[in-house]
Order: structure tokens, then C-alpha cells, then sequence
């Protein structure tokens, strides 16, 4: 049996959150005291819906139109931001969006999957499925950001590698892999957040480094639910099951030793205040960059290959 | 049809069972390339007597609790009862041609060859045990991707695998990678994929997606031969496409080429 969506559950959350953003515009000279009330109440009801929370429900907050995408972070977070286009192969692709920036006074590259906010953008974005183009674009820029000994700092939101033709006629599996042996040997800093969907390999091929966080409401999986019910049940209605088996949301990534930390989210999610997220994501990212930053290059791949060598979960007999 | 018998998956012809065996499991009549145990692979292709199984003592947990018709346990056990194996994965060190290399050979019939934390974690000790002893690495692939009953966890050992090979790749100690019918998913977007050099077989099924999964995303037929090992070769995603009965001295030409090792 499935459990109602929580696009159901979050209806009235998103009814306040209209009334605080009509406020906004406003010249209500009581506006600040009003949209205090509004938060608050946003913050009761969400108290009421976080216990109901499936596996389910975290996989649909994750995917939620409206949740902040890589460039949103990055306009908010980043001065001066250069985009930076093509794999110097075959082709600039839209659903991986990659560059330069300042953050706090000092050169990152930014990478990160990239979804639309429009039906057309989406479409252009390919629905942030990333075909080899975009991985081998990442690597460039990650490639670049070594030359001049920047860190990087990389965003997760994909529902995955794209399953199309030319992506397997140009390679997607060898670009995947590629980065992630040469993510292992990337002589700078790497912090890795995933802020929605981290969907399989096509998530991974920017998705590690030194330090990652989850964002409190996305997930992190070896397959999407829906595959995974498809798959093992034969059944698309075993998708809460699926979502519940595969222990895919950021609590279950911390307790299994993958990701380092949580970033909390804003009641309601991202989604309800973008800037509030935005400022608990700066919170976190600014002291680990400077952490890394500190690390000689030889002790941070050293410390980054040991994280890896340790996953896995067996026995000696 | 009793058991000396067999039809040909390619050809559909009736064929003795034993004549199909001693071509190396090759289709007498199409050359059509049977799957291959990996016991048998390690016979075939390493010298008679040289080798050692080694990290046998490696076996899976269920870290999620997993349940899908059957708990995921349970399913470890049978097709560990099944195959005789602890995982999907199993290496030997040994020679060929009397070259010394450290061999690890995917076994399909283990729930589709599929990787978890133990193929991910026998892959890194190969990869480690080539590193300290200086002796090439050959991984002979046959998997359908990552392990779903382990979670995030399986996806986990693509970095894993991919980051111990990246210390072969700056110590300069070779890697060659085979692809076997069929290396999808995961495996093929890690270890498979990162061969110094990397072969086939004939007719494998090589790819990141699963046709299936392509054809219901993009709604139409796929090209004939797609993902197949000849036409990755077309693409510039493979070294060669080397039938079986050339395999074993395909790897030891190549083997003596990379480590200089001229012999007339
Ligand atoms: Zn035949």
C-alpha cells in the first residue's frame, strides 16, 4: 500500500508560504511582524509532519520543483561567477553547469548537476541527466582547478546518468568511471553537498571527495526507487518499499559511515526558505573548505583514499 | 533432451554438450560465447598448477536489512549453496605463460555477478596485492551493475575500486581489463572501464544503461548490435574484441610487451 504524497501532506505549508511571499512585496507596514507569525506556524505544522515522513516522502521533497537547484546555491553563495562551457571533445552539456567563483574573498570552482525551473529549460537541461559531455566537462574544470590550486566545490542533483544512445555510443560508463579514478588523485580540496536527487553513478562521477554533506531532505542512492520496485518487486507500486529497503535518506547515508554530515534544512524543506538553506549550507561549507585547505596535499589524499578504502560492509570467516 | 545435450543460445542448433566444453564453452558451429564460470576462466587462462585462490574468507553481510520477496540473507545463502562461492567475485594468484599476476574473475551465476561491499572490497585487494608485489593486474568482468540489496553502500565501491586503481595507475603496474557478456551498471562505470587496456569478447553486451532501460527512456528500437562488444570496439571504447581461443595468448603478448620482456 502506498502512503499519500507528500505533495499532499505539504499543501497547507505551501498555502502559508504563498500568503508570506505575497507579504514580501507588500508595503504592509506590519509585514515583518506577519511573516514572523506565518514562519512560525509553518514551523508548528512542519513539527507535525516530520514524524510521518517516509522514505518516500524524503525522495519527493528531494525532487520538488520548486527546491533550490546548483545555480540558485551558487548565486547566492558565490561573487564574480564565471560559467565555464564544453569538454573540449564533443560538446557543452546543460545538465552540468561548472566554473569560477569567489567565495569568501578566495577562487573555487563550482560544479554541479543542473536542472530547469521551466518545461522548456528542463527539457534543454535534459532533466539534469548528464550525458559523457558533462562528466568529461567536469573533469576539465576539476583538471583546471588543480593547475591553479583551487578547491572544488561540486552540487548533486540528478536523477542520473542519461540512458540514451549517443551517451553510450560517446561512453558514459568510461566517463564515469574516469572521473572517479581521477577524482582519487585530484591534488586540491574537494567538498561534495548534495542538495536533492543523488541518483546512482551519474551522481557519483562528481559526488566524492574529502568532505560530504547531505542536505537534510535529499537522498543518496544505488537506484531510484521507482527502478529498484521495477527491478526486485516487478511492481511500480512498491516504490514506498523500494524507498524504505534501500536506506537512501541522509540519516541512513550518516549512520552507514558515507557522508560526513547533515545540513539541516528550514521547516517545510529547502523549498519554503531558499535563504535560510542557503545560509545553513554557507555555515557548513566555509569551515570545511578552510579545514581541507589547511591539510597538506600528500595527508588530504592520503585521508581521501582511507575514507574509501574502509566502505563496505563484510565479514572474515 | 537429456544433459549431454544442449541448444545454442545464438545459432538455436542441437549440439553434443562436451564438444561445446572442450572449445573452450565457444558455439563449435557460430562462435557464439557461452558465459563461463569464473573457476573455469582462471583454469583456462592461467598456468596449470601456478595458482592460489586467495581471499576466500571474504563474506557478505546484509548492512540494510534488505527485503524485497525473499530478506537479502537469505538470498546470499542460497546462491552461495548454489555457486559454491562466498560472493560474486573470486582471485587467484598464479602465472601466465609464466609471467607472475594476481587475477580476479566476476562470477555471474552469484545473483548476476553483481557488486556489493565484498566484490568492491576482493577488487581493492587485487588492485593492493599488484601494487606491493609489482605484478601486472588482469580483472575479467561479467556483471549486471551495483548491488541494490546493499544500498548506497555498493554504490560506494565504484569509488572504492576506482580509487585503489588509481594508485596502479601512478605506480605504472598494468591493468587489463575484460569485458564479458555482460559488464553493465556500475562495474563497467568503475573498474571495468579503467584498463591500461581494456578487451572483449565476441558479442558481449557492454554498456552503462541496460538496453531496456534505454528503450523505455527513449522510446524506440535499438540499433542492431548495440552495446555489443563490436560495436563499443566501432566507438573507440575498447582496445580489441579477442575470441577465447586467443585469449590466453592474446594476454600474454600483451603482458610481455608492457613489461619489456622480449623472449625469440
Ligand atoms: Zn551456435
Amino acid at each position: 500500500m502506498n502512503s499519500v504524497d507528500f505533495y499532499q501532506l505539504e499543501k497547507p505549508i505551501l498555502e502559508l508560504k504563498e500568503r508570506i511571499d505575497k507579504l514580501e512585496g507588500s508595503d504592509d507596514p506590519r509585514k515583518k511582524d506577519k511573516i514572523q507569525a506565518l514562519r512560525e506556524e509553518i514551523s508548528r505544522l512542519w513539527e507535525e509532519i516530520v514524524p510521518q515522513l517516509t522514505a518516500k516522502h524524503i525522495v519527493q521533497l528531494a525532487r520538488h520543483p520548486q527546491r533550490p537547484y546548483t545555480l540558485d546555491y551558487i548565486q547566492a553563495l558565490v561573487e564574480d561567477f564565471i560559467e565555464l562551457h564544453g569538454d573540449r571533445r564533443f560538446a557543452d552539456d546543460p545538465a552540468i553547469v561548472a566554473g569560477l567563483g569567489f567565495y569568501k574573498g578566495r577562487t573555487v570552482a563550482f560544479i554541479g548537476h543542473q536542472k530547469g525551473r521551466t518545461t522548456r529549460e528542463r527539457i534543454a537541461r535534459n532533466f539534469g541527466q548528464p550525458n559523457p559531455e558533462g562528466y568529461r566537462k567536469a573533469l576539465r574544470i576539476m583538471k583546471l582547478a588543480e593547475k591553479f590550486h583551487f578547491p572544488v566545490v561540486t552540487f548533486i542533483d540528478t536523477p542520473g546518468a542519461y540512458p540514451g544512445i549517443g551517451a553510450e555510443e560517446r561512453g558514459q560508463a568510461e566517463a564515469i568511471a574516469t572521473n572517479l579514478r581521477e577524482i582519487a588523485k585530484l591534488k586540491v580540496p574537494i567538498v561534495n553537498i548534495v542538495i536533492g536527487e543523488g541518483g546512482s553513478g551519474g551522481a557519483l562521477a562528481i559526488g566524492v571527495g574529502d568532505i560530504m554533506f547531505m542536505l537534510e531532505y535529499s537522498f543518496y542512492s544505488v537506484i531510484s526507487p521507482e527502478g529498484c520496485a521495477a527491478i526486485l518487486w516487478k511492481d511500480q507500486s512498491a516504490v514506498d518499499k523500494a524507498a524504505e529497503n534501500l536506506k537512501l535518506t541522509a540519516r541512513d547515508l550518516l549512520a552507514l559511515g558515507i557522508i560526513d554530515k547533515i545540513i539541516p534544512e528550514p521547516p517545510g524543506g529547502a523549498h519554503i526558505d531558499p535563504e535560510q538553506t542557503f545560509r545553513q549550507v554557507d555555515r557548513h561549507l566555509a569551515p570545511a573548505l578552510k579545514k581541507l585547505e589547511e591539510m597538506p596535499i600528500e595527508e588530504l589524499l592520503l585521508a581521501r583514499h582511507r575514507k574509501f578504502r574502509k566502505m563496505g560492509v563484510f565479514s572474515l570467516k | 533432451m537429456t544433459n549431454l545435450w544442449t541448444r545454442c543460445n545464438n545459432c538455436q542448433r542441437i549440439l553434443y554438450k562436451q564438444d561445446i566444453i572442450d572449445n573452450l564453452y565457444v558455439c563449435p558451429l557460430c562462435n557464439f560465447h557461452f558465459r563461463v564460470e569464473a573457476r573455469e576462466r582462471v583454469a583456462m587462462l592461467l598456468d596449470p598448477g601456478s595458482y592460489t585462490f586467495i581471499d576466500e574468507n571474504i563474506y557478505p553481510e546484509d548492512p540494510l536489512g534488505f527485503e524485497d520477496s525473499l530478506p537479502y540473507s537469505a538470498r546470499l545463502r542460497e546462491n552461495q549453496e548454489k555457486t559454491s562461492l562466498a560472493d560474486a567475485i573470486i582471485s587467484a594468484v598464479g602465472t601466465i605463460g609464466g609471467i607472475p599476476v594476481v587475477m580476479a574473475v566476476m562470477e555471474f551465476n552469484f545473483m548476476g555477478g553483481s557488486m556489493g561491499s565484498v566484490v568492491g572490497e576482493k577488487v581493492t585487494r587485487v588492485a593492493e596485492r599488484a601494487l606491493v608485489e609489482k605484478i601486472p593486474l588482469i580483472i575479467i568482468s561479467c556483471s549486471g551493475g551495483a548491488r541494490m540489496q546493499e544500498g548506497a553502500l555498493s554504490l560506494m565501491q565504484l569509488m572504492k575500486t576506482s580509487s585503489a586503481l588509481a594508485k596502479l595507475d601512478e605506480a605504472g603496474i598494468p591493468y587489463i581489463s575484460i569485458l564479458t557478456d555482460p559488464t553493465t551498471g556500475g562495474v563497467t562505470a568503475s573498474f571495468a572501464m579503467l584498463g591500461d587496456v581494456n578487451i572483449a569478447e565476441p558479442g558481449a553486451l557492454i554498456g552503462f544503461a541496460g538496453p531496456r532501460v534505454i528503450e523505455q527512456t527513449i522510446k524506440e528500437k535499438l540499433p542492431k548490435g548495440f552495446q555489443r562488444a563490436e560495436f563499443l570496439l566501432a566507438h573507440g571504447m575498447l582496445d580489441d574484441v579477442v575470441h577465447r581461443k586467443n585469449l590466453r595468448s592474446y594476454l600474454i603478448r600483451l603482458l610481455r610487451l608492457f613489461l619489456n620482456r622480449y623472449e625469440k
